[in-house]
């Protein structure tokens, strides 16, 4: 099987669908680049090259720079997703919904509802997230949970190439609006990722690992720092479980439950910051459903409550890591 | 003129149904039987009917919270709009959007919207659809004084014109955002911003139904030739006051007083086609005791209806937990 990288999975997940449906378009800034310019056109395909290459594919028509205007990037996908076409909109940076949030939030969330059953929003909103980058507090945030609060919108973070092709594809297939997090940091990872297209169903977490004793949970580039440290407590004698959640709504609450119940002992590791996060949402699931079954208090590794900070040193310390999840699990194995 | 018989009685019909719907609406308010956040169109007829007679049902609008009257100039149902306000099943959203949330996509109504500002950008979306799969259609959306000063109104205005989207920009100014007056909030003139991003513009009397359909008519048709997007600003005025309940203090019983008297687009309409000879005034008036009775059976009809299920709480989302 072919390896690819993340960046290159999501670049044929996208190029695979716009072969296959006329009406899936991608709208955003710089998705090409060059546009109005006297140098290359395609100049950057994203700020990250992820979409590299499309424009010379589909054209202007179907790969659309936009100024930088978020809210009419995210309200045009909307209103075009609600007329018949399938857009998906790039916001560059998760950080930036602070500037359209209400057109996620108030509009493209809430029409199917509102509007009774008689309107289909099929939008894939895909943004970058996440720490670890030096990118400072506002090109480093998390934010999925705030999404996953809104009722109306799907919320997806592939944790690896493979994922992210299956993942996204279903995200264009899907009638209601999904938002796609990609972590800036997972670009280069590379796997087996097949050339045909494939799909795979929101709300069905992954087992990464399997394990009697301990049960970790993780989601995006959290499902690597689970498998490593599974694969580390493994040389102690500690058989880990890791559960990579795929899609945080809709949340496979059964695989968590029936794991929570087989090992009794949980950490949840979560990038986002840690009030109301998907740590202590799946914390308060396990413990209302399934309390009784927990030989040890849950356990959430989480950064500290501050913006992500700058300094390499600080933000060293700030983001989660393999050790944390370690140190955390003997804790509750002793 | 280039409206014949047939024509001027549709376009009339339209601002009388929307008078007498919302004329009933701020009676039943006031007794305490409508639930909910009413803002009434009550003054603004001409706008609506004239610019959404020069549309199709493929040709899509965006509304705002003072939804109603653009709602049925666009065809949406009376009754079912009228269960929708009460919250019943049958409503045109079955009861779960409300009277800021109307929509009917089968007739091009993409939602009146409670956010201000709100429900613009979609319209460039709507443009973008007709554009990419190369449709005679435009989008229209509908936005007040107060939405002007939004940065969603800037940015769908620089992004309609940026892709030369058949959009078209219709600023109702009614002179109040909610009690703000817009002499105070709006800076500069909004002609001049549409002009600073290269849109057609226009300006129109908002009272005169034949100005705001022969000022739509040029600008849409211009948006469906490819001359891309523009935006018309158009004057009117609210008779009643930002929502049902408002005392309207911001405002003088004079200036009130005023608009009923004499800006009233349905008397000004009545005036020039009786005086021009084109309909009689018999006519008009058999036309607003049709649009009486059938508001007032519709809510009849929306007080008798059944309220959703309770199963219907969790209808029309794609999850439960």
């Amino acid at each position: 099987m072919p390896i690819k990288s993340y960046k290159e999975a999501i670049n044929e997940a996208i190029a695979q669908e716009m072969k296959r449906d006329e009406n899936v378009i991608l709208i955003g800034e710089d998705v090409a680049g060059g546009a109005g310019t006297n140098g290359e056109q395609d100049a950057w395909g994203g700020v990250m090259g992820v979409t590299k290459g499309l424009l010379s594919q589909f054209g202007r028509e179907r790969i659309i720079d936009t100024p930088i205007t978020e809210t009419a990037i995210l309200g045009m996908a909307s209103g075009a997703a609600l007329t018949g076409l399938r857009p998906i909109a790039e916001l560059m940076f998760v950080d930036f919904m602070g500037v359209c949030f209400d057109q996620i939030l108030n509009q493209t969330a809430k029409f199917r509802y509102m509007f009774g059953g008689k309107a289909i929003t099929p939008l894939t909103i895909r943004t970058m997230y996440g720490g670890g980058v030096r990118a400072a507090s506002q090109h480093s945030q998390c934010l999925y949970p705030i999404f996953t609060h809104v009722p109306g919108i799907k919320v997806v973070i592939p944790s690896g190439p493979y994922d992210a092709k299956g993942l996204l594809i279903k995200s264009i297939r899907d009638n209601d609006p999904v938002i796609f997090l990609e972590h800036k940091a997972m670009y280069d990872l590379t796997e087996d990722v097949p050339d045909e297209s494939y799909v795979i169903p929101f709300g069905e977490a992954n087992f990464t690992r399997e394990g009697k004793d301990i049960t970790l949970i993780g989601m995006g580039k959290t499902v690597s720092l689970c498998n490593n440290a599974a694969d580390l407590l493994k040389k102690d004698g500690v058989h880990a479980t890791v559960l990579d959640l795929r899609t945080l709504s809709p949340l496979d609450e059964d695989s968590i439950l029936e794991s929570a119940e087989e090992t009794g002992r949980i950490i949840i590791v979560d990038e986002s910051s840690p009030r109301c996060n998907i740590a202590t949402d799946i914390s308060a699931l396990i413990c209302d459903k399934s309390f009784s079954y927990l030989k040890a208090p849950i356990k959430m590794i989480s950064p500290p409550h501050t913006p992500v900070p700058f300094s390499p040193f600080l933000e060293d310390i700030y983001m989660p890591d393999e050790q944390a999840i370690i140190s955390t699990a003997k804790k509750i194995l002793n | 003129m280039q409206l014949n018989r047939e024509d001027l009685l549709k376009a009339y019909k339209g601002m009388s149904l929307i008078r007498e719907f919302d004329e009933a609406v701020h009676e039943e308010f006031a007794t305490g039987s409508l639930p909910g956040f009413v803002h009434l169109y009550v003054g603004e007829e001409a706008s609506a009917m004239g610019v959404c007679m020069n549309l199709d049902d493929i040709d899509t609008i965006a509304s705002n919270h003072r939804g109603h009257g653009h709602c049925i100039a666009k065809g949406c149902d009376t009754t079912t709009m009228m269960k929708e306000l009460y919250g019943k099943k049958d409503g045109i959203c079955g009861g779960k959007g409300g009277s800021m949330h109307i929509a009917d996509l089968s007739k091009g109504m993409l939602g009146a919207n409670g956010i201000v500002g709100g429900g613009t950008p979609l319209i460039c979306g709507a443009a973008l659809t007709y554009k990419t799969k190369k449709m005679p259609n435009v989008s229209v959306g509908f936005f007040g004084d107060g939405a002007s000063n939004q940065g969603s109104i800037a940015e769908s205005m620089n992004m309609a014109s940026v892709l030369n989207l058949p959009a078209v920009f219709v600023c109702e100014d009614n002179g109040f955002a909610e009690s703000t007056g817009s002499s105070y909030g709006v800076a500069g003139n909004l002609v001049e911003r549409g002009n600073a991003f290269g849109l057609r513009t226009a300006k129109v009397d908002g009272t005169d139904f034949f100005a705001v359909y022969e000022t739509a008519k040029e600008i849409i048709d211009g948006s469906r030739n490819g001359e891309g997007p523009a935006l018309i600003h158009v004057e009117t005025n609210r008779v009643y006051g930002h929502f049902e309940g408002d005392a309207i203090t911001y405002r003088t019983d004079e200036e009130t007083e005023d608009i009923k008297m004499n800006k009233d687009p349905l008397k000004i309409f009545k005036a020039k086609v009786t005086e021009a000879g084109l309909l009689e005034a018999s006519q008009l008036e058999e036309i607003d005791k049709e649009s009486n009775k059938k508001i007032k059976q519709a809510i009849i009809e929306s007080k008798e209806a059944d309220f959703p299920k309770e199963a219907d709480l969790l209808t029309d989302v794609y999850i439960n937990y």
